[in-house]
């Protein structure tokens, strides 16, 4: 039996690359959302710049994939591992840029503001974290099974964002002095559910690598 | 981004367009079996071949796929103790049966080899051998011919002012493209192509795939090839053979993007031995 084991070999470690890119993107936006609670300005400027960092492994990956297409001319499930090893490092570099926006927006706030941040910002961020943890298993043994969840788990970060958005506009959106505030809590909500997009593209990424299909999750 | 408002009550929608069917038919195989002595070659095969497509048939060594192509043109025949079973129908008529004459298949039915093969002749003579052969002896017909021939198989420009010496003088590439421009000068419908460019170079290669495409739109062309590669860029519909068994016959996109059978993946994969 043939197997290509340089080939398989070279397939596992980009798979896990990509794996610890995006654990790497998900510890960014933990710590993100973190600087935001703790006013932690400090931290939020190491994650800007921690960013750059995720920038070049995503490259590194993305030319790892094409000498890979280049020395081994894979065809049908072993071509499409290697195109959506390319999609899914872009969509993991977005999730971390989403990241570091939200440390942006703590810069943007600063450390004297007296507003408590919404409660469910937390809410959120820990669901799309969940949401990286099934991707990251559906990407690593390849089951549609487990990235299928991702559909109704990006529903539930739909809805909860546009509760916060609710609540903010709400309570303080008529209260001039409130705007910053209501703004930077508005694009932070908008930053993780933009984070959870990435997180079902990756899904339907995994969709297409088994069943050869596109299919939508969201 | 979906909207509590406007969520999609189904979540996992396939976006893929089905893929269209050929309908006109050149070659009919239905439940084709050929044996050499004792040993059976061909199991139970089962294709329709379109009109003016090409059509690879791929597999490993001895899977089944040079007696299967050799069987389109009953060259097969000239095995001693072959037998066969099933029908083979070309336009719809059974080339195995006894009023078809060889004769007439073998005048529509062209083939090219893994080795050029010219005959030790000038390129005009062998361009002009089968029509010569056929009866025709007026030169200006025989001249429009082989300049017609030679264009067609790409060769023209490059023998037009050297048409009397011989074919031996040729590249390996060209004296390949000279058999091809031989096999048109009979005016086949069908050309049988067996590993025309395992023995040629990358460019000789590329030149006879060109070559395969562009006559596609008169003639209806099966290549037998090694070269998967190959089969996935030139051919409409791809066969994979395996132990005398087609175990795939597909759209060569769908073959070689999102095959069938997984021994079919395995193969096309490079994880097959």
């Amino acid at each position: 039996m043939v197997t290509r084991e340089q080939f398989e070999t070279d397939l596992k470690k980009l798979k896990e690359d990509i794996i610890s890119l995006s654990n790497t993107s998900v510890r960014a936006l933990n710590k993100a959302v973190d600087t935001l609670y703790n006013q932690d300005l400090e931290l939020a400027r190491n994650l800007i710049d921690d960013d750059k960092a995720i920038d070049k492994q995503q490259l590194a990956i993305n030319d790892q994939t094409i000498l890979l297409i280049a020395k081994q001319q894979p065809v049908a499930t072993d071509l499409r591992r290697l195109v959506i090893a390319l999609q899914i490092t872009t969509d993991v570099e977005r999730m971390a840029d989403n990241a570091k926006n939200i440390a942006k927006s703590t810069l943007h706030l600063g450390e004297d503001h007296r507003l408590t941040v919404h409660p469910k910002i937390k809410e959120i961020r820990d669901m799309a974290v969940e949401m990286n943890t099934i991707a990251m298993k559906a990407f690593e043994y390849e089951d549609i099974s487990i990235a299928g969840k991702l559909s109704k788990m990006d529903d539930n970060v739909d809805r909860l964002y546009e509760l916060i958005i609710k609540d903010i506009l709400n309570e303080t959106a008529t209260n001039q002095e409130k705007i910053q505030y209501v703004m930077q809590m508005a694009f932070s909500a908008r930053y993780i559910e933009r984070f959870a997009d990435h997180i079902t593209n990756i899904g339907e990424n995994i969709l297409y690598l088994v069943k050869g299909k596109t299919y939508k999750l969201n | 981004m979906n909207t509590a408002t406007n969520r999609k009550q189904v979540s996992i929608i396939n976006t893929n367009e089905p893929i269209k069917e050929e309908t006109k038919t050149i070659y009919e195989v239905d439940n084709f079996n050929l044996w050499y002595g004792d040993n059976q070659a061909l199991y139970e095969v089962n294709m329709a071949i379109p009109m003016n497509k090409v059509t690879a048939i791929i597999g490993p060594s001895g899977c089944g796929k040079s007696t299967f192509i050799k069987a389109l043109n009953r060259m097969v025949e000239l095995v001693p103790s072959v037998k066969m079973n099933g029908t083979i129908k070309y336009n719809d008529k059974d080339i195995f049966s006894s009023k078809y004459k060889v004769e007439d298949l073998r005048t529509s039915v062209g083939m090219v080899f893994q080795n050029p093969n010219p005959f030790p002749k000038s390129i005009y003579e062998n361009v002009v051998y089968g029509p010569k052969t056929h009866g025709i002896k007026k030169k200006k017909v025989l001249d429009e011919i082989a300049e017609k021939s030679l264009k067609e198989a790409a060769l023209w420009d490059e023998v037009k002012d050297r048409l009397h010496e011989n074919a031996f003088g040729l590249s390996g590439g060209q004296q390949q493209r000279l058999c091809i421009a031989r096999c048109l000068a009979i005016e086949p419908d069908v050309i049988l192509m067996d590993e025309p460019t395992s023995a040629l170079d990358p460019i000789s290669t590329t030149k006879i795939e060109e070559l395969v495409q562009n006559l596609k739109k008169d003639y209806s062309i099966t290549i037998v090839t090694h070269n998967m590669q190959q089969a996935a860029r030139i051919s409409d519909k791809t066969a994979f053979f395996l132990n005398g068994e087609v175990i795939e016959y597909n759209n060569t996109d769908a073959l070689f993007s999102n095959p069938d059978d997984k021994r079919t993946e395995d193969y096309i994969t490079g994880r097959f031995g």
